[in-house]
């Protein structure tokens, strides 16, 4: 198991390292970052006097190496926009993101994996019958509607839960049950899948003629190799929600890292989009890496690969 | 007769189906005593493992069974609730699966899925159920016992899975042992072996066993009793001796011509060399159903068949001989 884990960090460190790289080549890949920087009316006097005063007229390679340099240590330089440190700034949005992130993947996991195992047992149940429906609305429904409604009836009508803003735990409800619900139909139907294949394996019915009890044989015997998928699921989930909340982050007003990582495309703000491309992947490589743990610990078969 | 270990009467395995009910068994009988050996043998899908299931009380919940009795020493499975099969099953009666290479779960180690079946039922510490479970496995044969406990599944050969099997299901020294070919899924080299050691254990254990098969080899050298199954009925049971000395009923004797002499069959001849096409079992079942493929069919095998024989060996014929006279005929 030591040893594995040592294999994947390293993995997940050559990984990172490649992706540091590429976010960098961004930069260039967008054009000349200083005409960027200096607008359209700019001089190319101007042009020149801005790529010295930023340093892009170095070699590239040397670029990269004092731009990861400065990022290990937590400095991603000033934003072009907002003329602040790019590290605070992220920071500051990344809270909001990481509890709304958190959040909605422990809603989604909370009502999928449950409702899953509850389907998986009596198949075409009314149970089973009201997880599909509600896994079908998740996926045709478009989150910024479903996020708006919710509105229109908590906030406005009802009066039950501020409408936007991230001043408090209220103000989470409603932007949470939208972002989880957006994920919840996959892990759904995988945890629901995932038990009627081991429910129907051999080493299940080993276990209930070992005179297990239901309860032992769904949660113990069944529920532990059947959850193995749902892991890898969840963490690629949890990476795109902390990344890709942008939606549900409009919708609510919660100005969070997805909102911020717009606002700068849309404003050619390049440090604090490479940034944040570098931070959402390393979030990626994390989730990744805890997952295979994870997945690890529950099935031994995993441990050797 | 506190001698009686298990007494199945007309036992009924219908199981719906798209295009109707399956008959999948149609009210067989059988006795087993403490200690005895009896074989089920049968071609696939014969019914047998259903038969099995059906007494362990591990049928699926879309098969209805009926029968006039299922006495399990002093239980009336019939009437035993959830929790009273619980009890008896991996305690007093418990069973190993065709499939060893899937029977295990592969999320806990061998010593976990050994201990389970003693700590459910027996009160005791996990140190003397860790005792126990390097004990059964040193007497199923394995080596190096304790370290294997941490082991998992996919670290084993199949042939070791199918001791640990076994194991698992000795740990509560059960009455009763089903054996569901236990060694179709392995080299023919290790059959030998697990096959002797469920005998040596059983007799080690007084242990009654049910043991199904296919091969007629093992049946000879192993059972006391034999039950050949034919498409869902007991076309003929008694005495494994008898019924390989005398076999009554036509398809018992198709099974046996492939056998030169009687009792010496070469290990691994397989059933299912007589020609023709087994019935649907689908809908109405009348009749004796190995009629399709009876050399000796009668326009009255269509009709109710009437059992024959004794009591200790019995068969279902229309004649009142297993058509042994008019097979005689033929030949000569
Ligand atoms: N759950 C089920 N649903 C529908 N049909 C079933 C089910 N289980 C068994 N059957 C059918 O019942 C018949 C008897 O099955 P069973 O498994 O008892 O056969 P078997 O004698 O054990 O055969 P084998 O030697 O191949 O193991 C087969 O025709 C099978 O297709
Ligand atoms: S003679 Fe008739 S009843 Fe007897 S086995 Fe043949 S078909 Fe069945
Ligand atoms: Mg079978």
């Amino acid at each position: 198991m030591f040893a594995f884990i040592l294999k994947r960090l390293g993995l997940a460190l050559l990984v990172a390292f490649t992706v540091s790289f590429i976010s960098f080549s961004l930069l260039f890949l967008s054009g000349d970052p200083a005409a960027a920087l200096a607008g359209e009316t700019a001089s190319g006097e101007d042009v020149e006097a801005l790529r010295r005063l930023y340093g892009f007229d170095r070699p590239m390679m040397v670029q990269y190496g004092d731009w990861l340099f400065s990022a290990l240590r937590g400095d991603f330089g000033e934003s072009y926009y907002f003329k602040l440190p790019v590290a605070s700034l992220i920071a500051e949005r990344l809270q909001v993101t990481m509890t709304l992130g958190v959040c909605g993947i422990l809603f989604a996991l909370a009502t999928a994996v449950p409702l899953g195992v509850a389907a998986a047992i009596r198949p075409n149940s009314l149970i089973d019958r009201v997880a599909l429906f509600l896994s079908v609305a998740g996926q045709a429904m478009p989150s910024f509607w479903f996020g708006l409604i919710l509105i229109v009836v908590f906030a406005i009508q009802l009066g039950w839960l501020p409408p936007s803003g991230a001043s408090s735990w209220r103000h989470f409800i409603m932007p949470t049950i939208v972002l989880g619900y957006y994920a919840m139909p996959a892990i759904m139907r995988l945890t629901r899948a995932g038990m009627l294949d081991v429910l129907n394996s051999d080493y299940i019915r080993t276990a209930r003629a070992k005179g297990s009890g239901e309860m032992r044989v769904l949660f113990k015997h069944a529920l532990r190799n059947a959850i193995i998928p749902v892991v890898s699921l969840a963490a690629v989930q949890m990476g795109f929600m902390l990344g890709g909340s942008i939606v549900v982050e409009s919708v609510f007003a919660l100005h969070g890292a997805g909102y911020l990582a717009w606002e700068s495309i849309a404003r050619n703000d390049l440090p604090t989009v490479q940034a944040l491309i570098l931070v959402f992947s390393m979030f990626y490589i994390v989730f990744t890496f805890l997952a295979d743990v994870l997945n690890a610990w529950l099935d031994p078969r995993m441990r050797s690969a | 007769m506190s001698d009686m270990l298990l007494s199945v009467r007309n036992l009924t395995l219908d199981i719906p189906t798209g295009s109707g009910i399956l008959h999948a068994v149609r009210g067989i009988d059988f006795d087993l005593r403490r200690g005895e050996t009896l074989s089920i043998v049968g071609e696939s899908g014969s019914g047998k493992s259903l038969t099995s299931l059906a007494v362990m009380g591990l049928l699926g919940k879309s098969i209805k069974r009926s029968a006039d009795e299922i006495r399990f020493g002093d239980t009336d499975l019939l009437k035993a609730n959830n929790r009273v099969m619980r009890d008896l099953r991996g305690n007093r009666m418990a069973m190993i699966f065709q499939e060893p290479m899937t029977s295990l779960n592969p999320a806990y180690t061998i010593g976990d899925q050994l201990m389970e079946a003693l700590l459910l039922h027996r009160n005791v510490s996990r140190d003397k159920a860790r005792a126990r479970a390097v004990e059964l496995l040193e007497k199923v044969g394995i080596t190096a016992a304790a370290s294997r406990l941490s082991q998992y599944p996919h670290q084993l050969s199949g042939g070791l899975r199918q001791r640990v099997m076994i194991a698992m299901a000795l740990m509560c020294e059960p009455d009763l042992l089903i054996a569901d070919e236990p060694t179709t899924a392995l080299d023919v080299t290790i059959q030998a072996q697990i096959l002797r050691l469920l005998v040596d254990l059983t007799r080690e254990m007084n242990m009654a066993m049910i043991l199904i098969t296919h091969d007629l080899g093992v049946v000879a050298r192993v059972a006391d009793k034999v039950a050949v199954m034919y498409a869902g009925e007991l076309v003929e049971t008694g005495p494994a001796s008898e019924v390989f000395a005398t076999p009554s009923h036509p398809y018992t004797r198709g099974l046996l011509r492939c056998i030169p002499q009687p009792g010496k069959t070469a290990r691994g001849a397989r059933l299912g060399t007589i020609a023709g096409i087994v019935p649907s079992l689908v809908g109405e079942v009348t009749g004796c159903a190995f009629r399709t493929r009876c050399p000796h069919a009668q326009p009255s095998c269509r009709e109710a068949i009437p059992m024959r024989g004794t009591a200790g060996h019995a068969f279902r014929c229309v004649f009142a001989d297993g058509a042994l006279s008019e097979e005689k005929g033929v030949v000569a």
